[in-house]
């Protein structure tokens, strides 16, 4: 997220004329759950991010789907191919924490502050409109994140 | 940004307010980070919702200098501009190819990798592109626009990752604007989003149409010329022309 004051005139037009073609939910779900030192956290970026060596992001059908990332990847293994031009990219050539901080949850779940880092992590590209064509990959991906006993998600897009 | 998140009206969501691409806002700040993440899992413990909550810091002014104590193991000097833009792109990337060399050593990474090309066969790629046409070879399994796109994007990496070791003050912005309005490869890029644009590739040129030059960029660009015309003797004001 950003200051609309901190774009260029042109990147806010972009962002505000998306405004009205956003979806609206009827069904608000609030859940609970267990307190923070017993979560079992998860990461969904929406950052085009992946092992170097899959296939990168694309167009098509093929740009809602989402790439599997294990807890044990090392930084130097991850990259980003997001189609998107207008955002950021030194911050992560910098440090990978500043859009995929796993190692400071890796820190939190070691001091005790969650319960533990999920098996897995997921990315998907976050430039596809409307976002409920991601509605089918969301539900595959939320079998896969309970099935690891996840109970909490940190969703960060870029 | 708060907008979208306000219509979308997730249960629980911390607006931050960093630049695009850094969600958690300070590269090298793993305290600041660590702040921000905390705020955000924070909010798991709310029982009702939708939660919109601000987190109340700004990020710290992004302009930092270079690490310290870096040597560029190869000393190039600056070679004059051959007059071809390819050539020109060839020689700027073999100079800047010693502080490649020195990022991923002081990093232990480097981004580059998507297209699992080494930088001189991106540069080739980029190469048919300049000379007017699709290249006659796609890294497998993308097609001719995708191929352009991530070769594009990772020419661009490789680029700011060599920068940011050079002496200096270095920022997300400076990065950026000397990489489209000071290198070779910014005004290659520029011209291949032409040619591209032009060409009878349906993939390609949609890639050229929005994922090859970002969008403040050409309000850089229209600064630049209209700085340009207004240095040039006469035309301060073209309306008082032939006066």
């Amino acid at each position: 997220m950003v200051r609309l004051a901190d774009l260029s005139d042109a990147d806010r037009d972009n962002m505000l004329k998306k405004v009205p073609t956003l979806p609206r939910f009827d069904a608000r779900p609030f859940v609970r759950g267990p307190a923070l030192e017993k979560r079992r956290v998860a990461i969904v970026s929406t950052a085009g991010l992946h092992i170097r060596g899959d296939k990168p992001f694309g167009s098509g059908n093929a740009a809602m789907d989402y790439r599997v990332i294990p807890g044990y990847i090392e930084a130097s293994e991850l990259v980003m191919s997001h189609m998107s031009v207008n955002f950021d990219r030194s911050g992560f050539q910098e440090d990978w924490n500043v859009v995929f901080p796993l190692d400071r949850l890796n820190e939190l779940a070691k001091e005790g502050v969650i319960g533990s880092v999920a098996e897995y992590h997921y990315s998907f590209m976050g430039a596809v409109s409307p976002v409920t064509n991601y509605e089918p990959k969301a539900n595959e991906l939320a079998a896969h994140l309970l099935n690891d006993k996840v109970d909490a998600v940190l969703l960060t897009p870029v | 940004m708060r907008e979208h998140t306000e219509a979308l009206a997730p249960p629980r969501a911390l607006w931050v307010p960093f630049m695009l691409g850094r969600p958690f806002g300070a590269p090298g700040d793993a305290a600041f980070q660590r702040k921000v993440l905390i705020a955000a899992l924070g909010l798991l413990e709310r029982d009702a919702g939708p939660v919109l909550e601000d987190f109340p810091e700004n990020a710290a002014l992004d302009a930092r200098p270079a690490p310290a104590g870096l040597v560029c193991p190869v000393a190039f000097p600056v070679l004059p501009k051959a007059g071809s833009l390819v050539q020109d792109l060839i020689d700027e990337v073999t100079q800047l190819n010693a502080w490649h060399d020195v990022a991923v050593k002081y990093r232990g990474r480097s981004t580059l990798g998507v297209t699992g090309l080494a930088i001189m066969d991106i540069v080739s790629h980029l190469e048919a592109w300049l000379s007017g046409g699709p290249p006659s070879w796609v890294v497998p399994g993308l097609s001719q626009g995708e191929t352009l796109k991530h070769a594009c994007d990772e020419l661009r990496a490789f680029y700011l990752e060599a920068k940011a070791m050079q002496p200096g003050l270095h920022s997300s912005d400076s990065l950026q604007r000397w990489f489209w309005l000071e290198t070779v490869a910014g005004e290659a890029l520029l011209k291949i989003r032409e040619i591209a644009a032009n060409s009878a590739n349906a993939s390609a040129k949609a890639v050229a149409v929005q994922s090859i030059v970002p969008r403040v960029v050409e309000g850089w660009l229209n600064q630049r010329s209209a700085q340009a015309h207004a240095a040039t003797p006469g035309k301060e004001n073209p309306l008082l022309q032939g006066e």
